[in-house]
Order: structure tokens, then C-alpha cells, then sequence
């Protein structure tokens, strides 16, 4: 493995715990991940120390948080290779970037008859937003299929994208684990005149990200599956489409001035940033981005890519035809998110016995229901690894399946 | 922590591997879809209601032992029985799970109600998040129980 996660392992209080004397699997991360000490400790000593509003007062304290809140995003920049700073928008979670990108690029931009591309393997936030859009006005949402071994079939992707003024994919899916050509994607989208809108919530966490490198227009993520806390995300969009954008919530801090007859927009990113910003949690944010550069995305990467290889072959040994791993085979195109199916046994109860050996997984249909109809299935249970896992956690989740087939007589 | 055994009793695993009275009825029985949004689950419950008599309830869709065993209970338990022994049935069903809805709480004549096998879906209460999975037929069966009477 190229981690230590014995040493990455200490600096995670949670994955401490015991539950009846026993240890947490925590294989949840693609729902969310853990947090490192250094994340927890910045958020603490910054509420001790540095706390206070924003972009609004001129003492010392107040500079020192808005500087506090810039760095995190300069971080950020950095982290993802965006061109600018101010191309940054501080939202909520992933979810509220693509709904912002579809609430105020899409209302400025689409009109009746125009298309919207999409792919089988979106999760919910990159698609229900688009059908809320379609119900307001007469757009077509067209969808990419996918190949047997759960790739995107790019076969007809030309036709596809004929006319379309979008393409939304993700980089990687929250189910079968795929990680998509983005940047092929993007050339296409491009070529069709199409905007490239990029959901890089599965994705960022585990790879080394470059949106200039994939010449996407917007890309989306959130904190909390990077180890960073919950309740701040991130949507990067080209300067010239986010200056064009209207804003999304209206409030303080996205003005320039209000008026009785009506308000001017501030500049970016304050525009897309109404209300007091998730000014702690971007703290948390930036040492997370900190945490993860120190190990290096590269390195994260290849250590998922060690683990994939690992679980496939030793369920798969074990196993054989019992075990239904959705997915590509190929570690080279997949992360360390393994939706499956065991025995025939309900995703909930598999989960559940699991559970008796404090393996944390989850089951259901994980956001992605079209996906699942495609699958022909109602729910999965979905095991995902992330830096802090290893053979070990493998190895638990292996055995533990055993326990399973004993209680259903499968 | 509860153990498996609570919740995986052996009637409730039998129900399971040998669901009763699986399949559809044709119109003009009563039919209702029922939806579990946090799993994907889906249970149809179809029932034909004769005068003031449930005289035939068919179960289809997908779902995990504790949805499937307790649709597959309940189609036992409602068959034959008059609307109103129904209603109590479902109010009796849902009081085992702690919930209580206004308005719906259980009333005298209630006592009387027997649960029978269902009472082996008790220990479910001991796992919170599958509460949901053992009443979505009785959900379903509520409203399909709707429009049979509506009708």
C-alpha cells in the first residue's frame, strides 16, 4: 500500500472508537469521510481565537477572519488548479453547486426547445435540479448510456450533444465507482458548443484534480467526503460564465448597493455568497486541503487504486459468482467504491449484519435511482474505502459475508 | 446493542423465503404502491373488498426479509377480515412500532385485535432505522384500503 495508514489511522479520533469492544470498518467514505485531528483542532482554535464576521468590520479580529476565510479559498484554488481565486464560490455541499449552476446559468442561459446532456450514472443532485428546470420551461434532457462493465458509452456521444447548450457528467460515480474521461468529455461538450458541467464530488477526494487540465466550465464538490467538515462546498466556474450569471440567493454581502427600485450584484465570488458564509467550516476546509496535500493526491490515488485491486480479487476468490461487484474491473478506470450484490441477500439485511461487526457501509440506492432501474435493481449495499482503509478493512468486510449467508440460509 | 435474533426470528426469515400471497389482482381490487424513498423499496398491495369484507389481497415489488415478511404477514392477517377489523389491525400493527398517528391512536375495541405471527416483528422496534421497512406495507395497504372504500 502506499500509505501508512497506521499513522494516517492515529491522526483520526473517530476511527478510535470501539463499539462493543471492537473497532470501527468505516466504509462509508464515498457518503462522507472522517475528519483528521488537524482538521478538528483548526476549527476549534479558530472559534477560540479568531472568530468573527466577514467582509463587513474594520477592528482586527474581523480582518483576521476574513483573511482566515480568503486563505481557504486561495487553497482551494490551488488544490483544484483553478485560474483565479475569485472563481470560488463557497456554497453548502456539491448539491447547492449544481443547483446554482442550474438555477441561475441554466435560467440565463436555456430556453424552450434547447437540450440538456446527461449521463445514466448521474447522482440525484446533477439531475433532479435539471428536471426542475425542465418543468419550468421546454427543455430536453438527453442521456448518455452506459456499457455493460458500467462505463459511459460514448459511442453516439456526438449525436448527442447535437445542439445541446450542456453537458453535465460526473467524474466519478458515487456507485459503480467509474472515474470518466473528463477531459475527453469536456473537448466533446466544447465541440458541440456545448457548456462542460463537471460533478467532482466522488472525484476530488481521491485524485489529483486540474480543472484548467480538463478545460471544464464549472466543476462542484463537498468538504465533508475530503475529509473536511460538512456544511461548506465548492462550485469553480469560468470567471466570464460566473460574471455573466445572475446571482442565486439574494442577501447580504452579494451587493454592490440596494436601493428602494433595486440592488446592483457585487463582484465575484461575493455575488454567489449570500448571508454569512460557513466561515468555520471553510477553516476546516483549508486544513483538510492541507491534510490531504501533505499525503499527496497522487499518492491517495494509488493507494485506492492498491486497495481496488485487493477487494476485487478477494471477494472475488472467495466468492466467485456470489458476489455481483457492479463496475469496471479495471483499476485504471475506477476508484475504491464498490457497489455489490451478495446471495441474493437484501442490501438492508446484509448491511445489518455487517453492522454486528461494526462494518459501516452503506445500502440502498444511493442517490442514483435511474441508475439503479438500469442495474435492474432496487438497492445495492455499496463499500467504499478511502486513505485511511486498508487490507485489513478487506479483509473484515470479506469475512463478515460469511455471517451473512449463515443467518439466510443462502 | 440488540441482537440479530431480535429482529431475524425464524417465522419472520420463513415469510421471507416463502412470501404468501404473492402476486397481482386484477382491477377492480383496490391497488396501491408504496415507496420506501431512503432504500428504493417498493411494495404493491392489492385488494378486493366485497361488501364490507376484504375477501382477497394479493403482494408484488421488492424488498428487504423485514418489508417482505411483514407484507407477507399482513396479507394473512387482513384476508377475510371485515374493513373495520382491518383498520384496527393496521392501528394495532403500528402501535407495536411506536407509532402512533393523530387522531389514530388505538381505541377500545382494539384490545380484542390479535397480532399473532406479527408479533414476531416486535423486536424491530429495537432497530429504529428498519421501522420504516416493516410498516411500508401497511402503509400501502392504507391506502389501497382507501380506495377500496372510496369507490
Amino acid at each position: 500500500m502506499s500509505l501508512d495508514v497506521a499513522a494516517i489511522r492515529e491522526q483520526f479520533p473517530l476511527l478510535q472508537r470501539q463499539i462493543n469492544g471492537q473497532p470501527l470498518v468505516y466504509l462509508d467514505s464515498a457518503n462522507t469521510s472522517q475528519k483528521p485531528r488537524s482538521v478538528i483542532d483548526a476549527m476549534t482554535r479558530f472559534m477560540e481565537t479568531s472568530y468573527a464576521p466577514i467582509n463587513r468590520s474594520a477592528y482586527q479580529l474581523a480582518a483576521e477572519a476574513t483573511d482566515a476565510y480568503e486563505d481557504a479559498r486561495k487553497a482551494t484554488q490551488r488544490f483544484i488548479n483553478a485560474p483565479h481565486a475569485h472563481e470560488l464560490i463557497f456554497t453548502k455541499n456539491a448539491t447547492e453547486a449544481l443547483n446554482l449552476v442550474a438555477y441561475s446559468w441554466g435560467r440565463a442561459n436555456l430556453h424552450d426547445g434547447d437540450v440538456v446532456v446527461l449521463t445514466q450514472m448521474e447522482h440525484h443532485a446533477n439531475i433532479v435540479p435539471w428536471h426542475m428546470l425542465a418543468s419550468e420551461r421546454h427543455i430536453e434532457l438527453r442521456w448518455v448510456p452506459l456499457t455493460i462493465d458500467g462505463l459511459l458509452d460514448l459511442t453516439d456521444l456526438d449525436s448527442l450533444l447535437d445542439g445541446a447548450k450542456a453537458f453535465c457528467f460526473t467524474a466519478m460515480s458515487n456507485v459503480l465507482g467509474t472515474i470518466n474521461p473528463v477531459r475527453q468529455l469536456c473537448d466533446a461538450a466544447h465541440k458541440a458548443g456545448a457548456v462542460a458541467i463537471v460533478d467532482g464530488c466522488q472525484y476530488v477526494p481521491h485524485n489529483v484534480t486540474d480543472v484548467q487540465a480538463w478545460d471544464a466550465d464549472f466543476v462542484g464538490f463537498s468538504s465533508h467526503k475530503m475529509c473536511g467538515p460538512s456544511g461548506i462546498g465548492v462550485l469553480w466556474g469560468r470567471e466570464a460564465l460566473l460574471d455573466a450569471m445572475p446571482p442565486f440567493l439574494g442577501g447580504g454581502n452579494m451587493i454592490l448597493d440596494v436601493r428602494l427600485d433595486g440592488f446592483t450584484p457585487a463582484e465575484l465570488p461575493a455575488k454567489f455568497e449570500a448571508g454569512t458564509p460557513p466561515i468555520v467550516e471553510a477553516i476546516g476546509l483549508h486544513a483538510a486541503i492541507d491534510f490531504l496535500e501533505d499525503l499527496g493526491m497522487a499518492n491517495v490515488r494509488r493507494h485506492e487504486m492498491d486497495i481496488a485491486t485487493y477487494a476485487m480479487t478477494t471477494l472475488v476468490d472467495r466468492y466467485g459468482d456470489d458476489i455481483c461487484l457492479h463496475g469496471p474491473g479495471n483499476v485504471e478506470v475506477r476508484g475504491a467504491t464498490f457497489s455489490f450484490g451478495f446471495r441474493n441477500i437484501h442490501p438492508h439485511d446484509l448491511s445489518q449484519v455487517l453492522d454486528q461487526r461494526n462494518i459501516c457501509l452503506r445500502a440502498g440506492h444511493h442517490c442514483a435511482k435511474p441508475l439503479m432501474r438500469l442495474l435492474g435493481v432496487n438497492a445495492t449495499a455499496r463499500a467504499s474505502f478511502y486513505l485511511y482503509n486498508d487490507e485489513h478493512d478487506v479483509d473484515a468486510l470479506t469475512d463478515a459475508l460469511d455471517g451473512a449467508s449463515d443467518i439466510f440460509g443462502l | 446493542m440488540p441482537g440479530l435474533e431480535d429482529l431475524y426470528r425464524e417465522i419472520i426469515l420463513d415469510h421471507y423465503r416463502t412470501p404468501r400471497n404473492r402476486g397481482e389482482l386484477p382491477p377492480p381490487a383496490a391497488h396501491a404502491v408504496g415507496h420506501n424513498p431512503l432504500c428504493g423499496d417498493e411494495i404493491d398491495v392489492y385488494l378486493q373488498v366485497d361488501g364490507d369484507t376484504v375477501t382477497d389481497v394479493k403482494v408484488g415489488g421488492q424488498g428487504c426479509s423485514i418489508s417482505q415478511s411483514s407484507a407477507s404477514m399482513m396479507s394473512q392477517a387482513v384476508k377475510g377480515h371485515s374493513v373495520d377489523e382491518v383498520r384496527a389491525l393496521v392501528r394495532k400493527f403500528k402501535g407495536m412500532m411506536s407509532i402512533e398517528e393523530d387522531g389514530d391512536g388505538e381505541v377500545a375495541s382494539d384490545a380484542e385485535i390479535k397480532l399473532g405471527d406479527l408479533e414476531a416483528l416486535q423486536g424491530v422496534v429495537k432497530f429504529p432505522v428498519r421501522i420504516k421497512c416493516a410498516t411500508l406495507a401497511w402503509n400501502t395497504l392504507t391506502e389501497a384500503l382507501a380506495e377500496a372504500t372510496s369507490a
